[in-house]
């Protein structure tokens, strides 16, 4: 028999909260100086993951989809910001290229899984759509940051070669098209080395959640492995998608790279 | 049109990008094929700015551009470039060999079904006293002279019908940049009625051996 799911109580959370303490000697004996963000990090989590349980709670008994697309709007807007903030080098028009590719990115897979993969009934159900768009997002932003990252840093690095093919009679993407592959490769990368090592050398947070839950292990991977593909799929257009767009922002229709537009904040 | 310049800049203005300041002013020029125009000047006077306008790499704030008396239309910018192509002071050249420099923008959709002619480049090469073993040489492994001549080469292959030399000697020793007037001098004669370029320059005695007519930039503005 299956052993029942243990609801953990405060003050075994408190004892986990507990080893925090580990990396503050380590902090300490080392001299990192890491001992302040160390705090401000454990204080984060906690409430930043009670803040998210309170409203997980709230909107799982309003249960109307007016609220679960709300919170599903807001959600794609902070991965998207988030997403930007991580960038090195910002050009006019970022936000909206990240905010455009995030939603459209994300909404269109999460679509897809809860319509057309796990078939939800109502396809608003919070227990569902919240965890797999939730899932898809925290990936879709990391392909979206690293992506943006790359292609500014390709194209400041390699600005006289960009120019060369443009006056050599190149188009704007023929000039662009090499920093414009590498960033999509380096968007995808992270998700394409997860896929390679999942199972092998991590058991991914949402198998565990359910394993941990009592779901029978076969049926926690089926769903492990539809999310892997969610999420490969949700982070390659994404990737795709804020990369092109900034693509169309620093080359315009007369095949002019406007590089003075790429500022490092 | 028929009797027009090859190129003619009406009235370019360039602002400073976030600054009210014009880095070019009221700029007008022709360059008639079959003429070498050197433009002068002082540093910072926007000579560059002016050369980089009249290829249209960069947009102008003001005025236009016109090639064959006619304002180049978005979809052939490209073309346009390959007709007039703009040198830089410093070459970019890619990753690879001279060889694969000179292949690159062959597969250009510009350039489409041009074919690589190696004796043509050997031709160019020889009176400058280089053989086929200069092809084979790494990009990264060129002096600065070399370089220049690779880029040159990789641009005159697409035979354009105008040059746009931004100080193309200017980091060259005096046997370099002989070597590189010489180059150009050649290819300007091959049909001096039809060709047609701008050279930047800060000597003097260059600017005079080089060009027919001589432009003075100060300030953003060409003097009188």
């Amino acid at each position: 028999m299956r052993p029942e799911y243990i609801d953990l109580s405060a003050g075994q959370v408190a004892v986990a909260a507990g080893l925090i303490a580990v990396n503050a000697a380590i902090s300490l004996a080392l001299k990192l100086g890491m001992e302040r963000r160390l705090a401000v990090a454990a204080v984060r989590t906690v409430l930043q993951l009670a803040l998210i349980g309170f409203v997980l709670d709230w909107v799982f008994a309003i249960r109307t989809w007016p609220v679960v697309l709300g919170l599903a709007a807001v959600m794609a807007t902070v991965a998207g910001v988030a997403a930007v903030r991580r960038t090195e080098r910002r050009y006019a028009g970022i936000w909206v290229n990240a905010l455009v590719s995030m939603w459209a990115s994300s909404w269109l897979i999460a679509g897809v899984a809860v319509a057309g993969v796990v078939r939800i009934d109502p396809w608003w159900e919070p227990q569902y759509a919240i965890p797999l768009l939730g899932m898809i997002l925290g990936n879709t932003l990391n392909g979206i940051a690293l992506g943006l990252d790359r292609l500014t840093e390709e194209l400041v690095a390699g600005r006289e070669r960009v120019e060369a093919m443009l006056t050599l009679g190149a188009t704007r993407w023929e000039a662009a098209r090499d920093p414009v592959r590498a960033a999509v490769r380096t968007g995808m990368i992270p998700i394409i080395n997860s896929m390679m090592v999942v199972g092998i050398v991590s058991i991914p947070g949402l198998m565990t959640g359910q394993l941990l839950a009592g779901v029978e292990p076969l049926s926690a991977v089926e769903y492990q492995i539809v999310i892997m593909f969610l999420i490969a799929s949700g982070t390659a257009l994404g990737t795709v998608g804020v990369v092109l767009l900034g693509y169309r922002r620093l080359f315009n229709r007369r095949h002019q790279f406007l590089h003075h537009a790429i500022e490092r904040r | 049109m028929k009797d027009a310049p090859l190129l003619e800049a009406r009235g370019v203005g360039r602002r400073a990008s976030g600054d009210e300041g014009w880095l070019l002013r009221d700029v007008s020029l022709t360059l008639a094929a079959g003429e070498r125009l050197a433009v002068v000047g002082p540093s910072g006077a926007g000579k560059s700015l002016l050369l980089r306008s009249l290829a249209l790499l960069d947009p102008v704030d003001r005025g236009e551009i016109l090639w064959r008396g006619e304002r180049v239309a978005d979809d052939d910018v490209p073309a346009f470039r390959r007709d007039l192509v703009y040198l830089h002071q410093r070459p970019a050249l890619f990753e690879g060999t001279v060889v694969d420099n000179l292949r690159r923008p062959l597969s250009l959709s510009a350039c489409g079904g041009r074919g690589w002619d190696r004796q043509r480049i050997l031709g160019w090469l020889d009176p400058l006293g280089r053989d086929a073993a200069f092809l084979d040489k790494r990009s990264t492994d060129l002096s600065g002279g070399e370089a220049q001549i690779a880029a040159f080469l990789r641009a005159i292959q697409l035979d354009p019908r105008g040059l746009l030399l931004d100080e193309p000697t200017a980091a060259l020793d005096a046997t370099a940049a002989a070597a590189l007037e010489t180059l150009v001098d050649r290819w300007f004669g091959e049909r001096a009625g039809e060709r047609a370029l701008v050279w930047v320059s800060h000597d003097a005695g260059q600017a005079e051996r080089a060009s027919d007519r001589i432009v003075r930039l100060e300030a953003g503005r060409i003097a009188a």
